[in-house]
């Protein structure tokens, strides 16, 4: 394992910025791992931690294939994690948004170019992301339909859902689209949790990982095979919206089998905790997304279901 | 007549509203035309809301002289206004990267798509903007490439002093500006100013500058002043970012001519008491962008520079 610092930035009135970054192994670049590029995005970097102790057992036991490095970045914005912000402190901004990013560019834009420049060329780059929507996921394998996707290879990490999403404006400025436009095959892997650790997902996503680096030859690792996973696309998940706003108290959770109709949640009054309205199923399947949130506006998105295929 | 054009259940007993200011003709001086002055999309952007209001009494003070309905949304975002944050609160969602929503989204999209809905089929619109708390900018109309040959008229009617018109990028199709352009009403971009703040003179000429550019297409039949003549660029613009951390002093006054190597100013360490950078000019030109925080990192945005100033 050799650790390194792939970027430093100089900030005013703290320590430099700096991403470091963890390779194993040698020869051709085979696989970057990104974990939290946003400051909240705890889970994530836990994920990648792990990882970096699964990669360094296995580099010992030489069963890192001669031929391909590996390399993990498990945190990007320590400077936003270390004070609690999901964003760049100073401005606000997404460095999620600023890919391929630019080295003579704003602050966000220099970060993005120098992790981009450090991740691009790899063959597989697996990014570990979060929703803007505080939930919990099923977890799922997600590929952006670019053209330049393989959705076989989803797949192979053996992760219960392989989701298609076809890209949207704001997408093109993210780590995961321009990676696949560099020519890397890009995964992005969602975990139940964002800003707490869940140890369950995270010990999975792990496996997931091994498991898929095992069988496109990066690796030797033997653990079971998972699930043979279902590919669905994103448009296709029929969203619930909140009916008004309130408390909401949900019924189900990712995961769960629902019929169309049924009471999947509530909202409550928040001053006299009588029901205001029922939050029910609009179609049969299973539940992919469940909002976290307490309280609740009108409209908002409480669960996403994945649409039953068959009876 | 103040409208309201949609409203949404919070979670604790308060409504989410969006309204709207309709300044009608009178009888018989309706042309049939709609116009709509949009701001406050950006949460901590202001400048317009002083336009909303110039503008606003202009109109009531004088109704016998307008020929179209102006509809006036002095709060795109009235969360984001209400509570000093530049995006949405609870979403962290940028308002201006959503457009034009959509009628099943979540809450912040479905509000973004009632506004366009109810701005649909509306002549000409104006998205008044104000910098961010980084930086102040001269008042300027921004286009797309794609939209100047239609636009850049219309904006030299605006009373601005600098349209730049610029490269078309993938992730501004999900702005206002687009989305409006893109149905078919005819959507300028104003910068000005800068966040956190009102510049008086700035939303005077700015308010003055719109009703020139109703009067130019026959919906004003007011005196308005001569508009000035804005400086046209087609991207001939220096971009000057910081190349240390500190505080950032300028010695040069915004929005004045600059020769090259010109000290713009200066980045300076408050704890070595040194100065780490002497920022100049690479052009002889115009600066019409100059940081107003003084806080910066490498890679901050310092100023911009027209290069060639090309008479319109």
């Amino acid at each position: 394992m050799k650790q390194e610092v792939l970027y430093a930035l100089d900030t005013p009135y703290r320590q430099r910025m700096e991403i470091e970054g963890f390779r194993f192994g040698s020869g051709e670049k085979a696989c970057a791992i990104v974990g939290g590029i946003r400051g909240n995005e705890v889970q994530q970097m836990y994920v990648c931690a792990r990882l970096v102790q699964a990669f360094r057992r296995l580099e010992e036991q030489k069963a890192i294939l001669p031929g391909n490095e590996i390399l993990v970045i498990p945190c990007v914005t320590r400077f936003s994690m270390n004070v609690g912000q999901r964003f760049w402190p100073l401005d606000n901004t997404d460095i999620n948004r600023m890919f391929p990013g630019y080295d003579q560019g704003e602050t966000t834009q220099r970060i993005a170019a120098a992790l981009f420049e450090a991740v691009k060329g790899y063959r597989y780059g697996i990014h570990f992301a979060s929703f803007y929507l505080p939930g919990d996921f099923v977890p799922h394998v997600r590929i952006m339909n670019t053209g330049y996707q393989t959705a076989s290879l989803g797949n192979l990490f053996g992760l219960p859902y392989v989701v298609m999403r076809t890209p949207k404006p704001i997408d093109t400025t993210t780590l995961n689209y321009n990676w696949q436009i560099w020519e890397s095959n890009a995964f992005s892997l969602y975990t139940r949790d964002t800003d707490r650790i869940d140890e369950a997902s995270a010990q999975q996503a792990v496996s997931a990982v091994l498991r898929y680096l095992s069988r496109v030859g990066v690796v030797k690792y033997n653990c079971h095979s998972g699930y043979m996973s279902t590919v669905i696309n994103e448009s296709t998940l029929a969203p619930v919206l909140t009916p008004t706003g309130g408390i909401f108290r949900p019924k189900k959770v990712p995961g769960d089998p629902v019929e169309y109709g049924e009471v999947i949640g509530e909202i409550l009054d928040p001053l006299t905790a009588e029901l205001s309205a029922p939050v029910t199923a609009t179609t049969s399947g299973v539940v992919f997304f469940a909002t976290d949130k307490p309280l609740v506006l009108e409209h908002e998105v409480a669960f996403k279901l994945i649409r039953r295929l068959h009876v | 007549m103040i409208q309201k054009v949609t409203g949404l259940s919070m979670a604790v007993h308060e409504q989410l509203e969006l309204y709207k200011h309709r300044y009608a003709p009178k009888p018989g001086n309706d042309t049939g035309r709609r116009v709509c002055i949009v701001t406050g999309i950006h949460g901590d952007e202001l400048e317009g809301q002083y336009v909303a209001f110039l503008l606003g009494r202009r109109l009531k003070e004088h109704p016998e002289f307008l020929r179209c309905t102006v509809d006036v949304y002095p709060a795109m975002n009235p969360l984001g206004i209400n509570t000093i944050q530049r995006g949405v609160p609870l979403f962290d969602l940028d308002m201006n990267r959503i457009f034009p929503g959509a009628d099943d989204g979540p809450a912040v999209e479905y509000f973004a798509h009632k506004a366009v809905e109810d701005m649909r089929g509306a002549d000409i619109a104006i998205d008044i903007h104000a910098s961010n708390i980084f930086l102040r900018e001269l008042p300027q109309v921004r286009i797309s490439e794609e939209t100047a040959p239609a636009l850049v008229p219309l904006a030299k009617e605006l009373n601005i002093d600098f349209v730049w018109v610029h490269a078309a990028a993938t992730v501004l199709q999900s702005t206002l500006a687009h989305s409006l352009n893109a149905m078919g009403t005819k959507c300028l971009v104003v910068e000005m100013g800068v966040g956190m703040r009102l510049t008086r003179a700035y939303g005077e000429q700015l308010t003055e500058g719109i009703l020139n550019l109703l009067r130019s297409q026959g919906f004003w039949s007011g005196e308005t002043q001569q508009p000035r003549t804005p400086l046209v660029s087609k991207d001939e613009v220096a971009f000057l970012n910081a190349g240390a951390a500190g505080i950032f002093m300028p010695e040069t006054l915004h929005g004045t001519h600059v020769r090259a190597g010109q000290v713009l100013g200066v980045i300076a360490d408050p704890l070595t008491a040194e100065e780490k950078e002497v920022v100049t000019s690479p052009v002889d030109g115009l600066l019409f962008t100059l940081r107003e925080y003084p806080v910066v990192y490498p890679g901050s945005l310092l100023a911009r520079v027209l290069k060639q100033e090309v008479t319109a």
